[in-house]
């Protein structure tokens, strides 16, 4: 952050809106890079099904086969195409880690910095809500979750709508369970941050000078939070990623045949024994989790800095 | 004054919590007894609920359950028959503490010097090898990271014992293997910390004073920007102290990590409660030190 400009400047900065914004992000070479390769990567997954030289769940003959020419990714313990099923894989992550970083997003920000800047009795009960959710341990509401709700919802689901939707019924639960989990760690984060931000002299200098709660919010204090809330998010992503993976090897996330990163680490994790190690199976989806998480943190980098122009206080 | 405060403050939650836990997994379709004697004779099955009073109306089902409560008594466990829900879990949770304790302590050792490292190097090439290192660290999961471990240091090198819980020496691996992840989550947390406060007012006075450039870090970039990774200790050493699934399973360690998913796949309700109100006071407990803790190095905090 050696180029944060001085405050005036900052100032014009932010008067140019998101295109400064942009311009600001595109001129760090680094973050746009991985922003660049990201959208491409995305691109990639979602058109693989229209490209992809193997059916994911075809099975071959040569199992456990190395990397080499026919299968780039090598095969798994079906002989099925690792790189194949690692696209399909990444897809289904991104999905998750989206689906839960939305929810921590909307629900986590909005609800920590109200919290945080109210204070006193609303701050108090708003945060006391976020403590009895907090308390119960998270696997335990969502394997409960899971494991309750899906046979009743499925049926509910294939009698409502049709059989194929109540096939997605554990997606659903799996976003939903994922989504109500991650958002409470965003709200207390963001309150923190509030609760430090509202004694500062520029929140009292603008309501001294008249602003209402909501204008000092959105101008004084969500800017200031934006750059933890975007890091934040760039490790909830991983962190819903992996509770995800976690689940798939309790059996409780994505159902074979389908596939996740995750779920893929655990069956290489599975074939893990003393006489030899398949270690392309671990090593190509671990590689491939680690890469994304690596640009995703990247990009928030520089969005962060990017957004904050300005000094703090 | 505060302190006693916020202890009052618990109270109703943990009413709230031990109100919501029960009901929850009560109201769930299933029930404790379904997968076994199948199939039962009704008379059998209607016995069983009798002796452990799941006949009763649901809330005069939990009056029972606080008035155990208020003696310390957390009922008997549905599914270890002739063990009672504290039993389990006195057993249990000391194994379970001691080693998330170490994992804590790896956590911050290994995490917070390579966070350090990382916002000081800020966009060099050091920084991104530390942040490489440390989104590794959270990305590679618990049950590969384990078995890897296992294999190599302990199946061909023979340096620590393969599982159980009985040395120090057999504490090495499930702490390393546990730890890993919050020890990269702690690292980039404190590099985006320290990061954001690099340029504030104070930062700027103290260096304008003619503090070199690692006393800066180290007294007023640090002191800040550590907070975020104070805020996620409460809920990392609660995970952390109520053990994991994962390295419990693997190690064969006797802890009360397995518990927590098994006793909610298999409905046994008053474990499931129990474990669920051991872990909300440890939490709880942990959060209003967090927040001393905050106050007390963030003087701009303040919470009256």
């Amino acid at each position: 952050m050696s180029e944060t400009q001085p405050a005036s400047e900052g100032m014009a900065g932010r008067e140019t809106g998101m295109s400064g914004v942009f311009k600001r992000f595109a001129s760090r070479r680094l973050a746009a890079t991985s922003a660049g390769l990201l959208a491409l990567f995305v691109w990639l997954v979602i058109l693989w099904p229209w490209i992809e030289p193997h059916h994911p769940y075809a099975l071959g003959d040569a199992q456990f086969a190395p990397p080499g020419g026919r299968h780039w990714g090598g095969t798994d313990v079906h002989g099925r195409d690792l790189l194949t099923r690692m696209m399909h894989g990444a897809s289904m992550s991104l999905m998750v880690g989206a689906a839960g970083a939305l929810v921590s997003l909307v629900i986590g920000v909005s609800w920590g910095a109200v919290a945080g800047y109210s204070g006193g009795r609303v701050d108090a009960l708003m945060m006391r809500g976020v403590d009895v959710l907090y308390s119960l341990p998270s696997i335990i509401f969502v394997v409960v979750l899971i494991t309750t709700l899906e046979s009743a919802l499925k049926q509910w689901f294939s009698k409502a709508f049709s059989t194929e939707f109540a096939a997605s019924t554990r997606f659903l639960l799996l976003f939903f369970g994922l989504g109500s989990v991650s958002w409470l760690t965003m709200a207390r984060i963001v309150r923190g941050q509030v609760l430090s931000l509202k004694n500062r002299s520029f929140v009292a200098a603008s309501r001294v000078l008249g602003a209402s709660h909501l204008h000092i919010l959105r101008h004084h204090i969500l800017p200031n939070v934006w750059g933890i809330v975007i890091v934040y998010l760039t490790l909830t992503v991983p962190s819903v990623v992996l509770y995800e993976s976690f689940l798939s090897f309790l059996g409780l996330g994505v159902q074979p045949p389908q596939a996740s990163l995750g779920s893929l680490i655990a069956e290489g994790a599975s074939q893990i024994n003393s006489v030899r190690i398949y270690w392309w199976l671990i090593a190509f989806p671990s590689a491939m989790l680690a890469s994304i998480l690596l640009a995703l943190s990247v990009v928030g980098d520089g969005l962060r800095e990017s957004l904050e122009v300005r000094n703090r206080e | 004054m505060y302190l006693v405060r916020r202890l009052m403050g618990m109270l109703p939650v943990m009413l709230g919590i031990s109100f919501l836990a029960f009901m929850l997994v009560r109201l769930a379709p299933g029930g404790p007894f379904d997968h076994e004697r199948r199939p039962a004779s009704p008379e059998i099955e209607r016995r069983i609920r009798e002796k452990y009073h799941l006949d009763e109306p649901l809330l005069t089902q939990y009056g029972r359950y606080l008035s155990g409560l208020i003696r310390g008594d957390l009922g008997p466990s549905l599914k270890y028959r002739n063990h009672s829900v504290s039993d389990i879990v006195i057993q249990g949770l000391p194994v379970s503490m001691t080693l998330g304790l170490c994992a804590f302590v790896f956590a911050l050792g290994v995490g917070l010097p390579s966070g350090f490292y990382s916002a000081a190097k800020q966009g060099g090439f050091g920084d991104y090898a530390s942040s490489l290192i440390a989104l590794s660290g959270v990305c590679v999961p618990a049950f590969v990271v384990g078995p890897l471990l296992v294999m190599e240091f302990a199946v061909r090198k023979k340096m620590f014992p393969v599982a159980l819980f009985e040395s120090p020496m057999h504490l090495v691996l499930p702490t390393v293997t546990l730890g890993l992840y919050f020890s990269g989550r702690v690292s980039r947390l404190l590099r985006e910390g320290m990061i954001a406060v690099r340029n504030a007012e104070f930062v700027m006075a103290a260096r304008a004073k003619g503090l070199s450039d690692i006393s800066v870090l180290f007294r007023h970039v640090f002191r800040i920007g550590v907070l975020p990774v104070v805020s996620y200790s409460g809920p990392m050493l609660a995970d952390l102290l109520t053990g994991s699934f994962v390295v419990e399973n693997l190690f064969q360690i006797p802890g009360i990590g397995v518990f927590m998913v098994n006793s909610s796949l298999s409905r046994d309700y008053t474990m499931i409660v129990g474990l669920v109100l051991v872990y909300a006071v440890l939490l709880l407990v942990l959060n209003l030190l967090v927040d001393v803790a905050y106050r007390w190095l963030d003087p701009r905090v303040s919470y009256e």
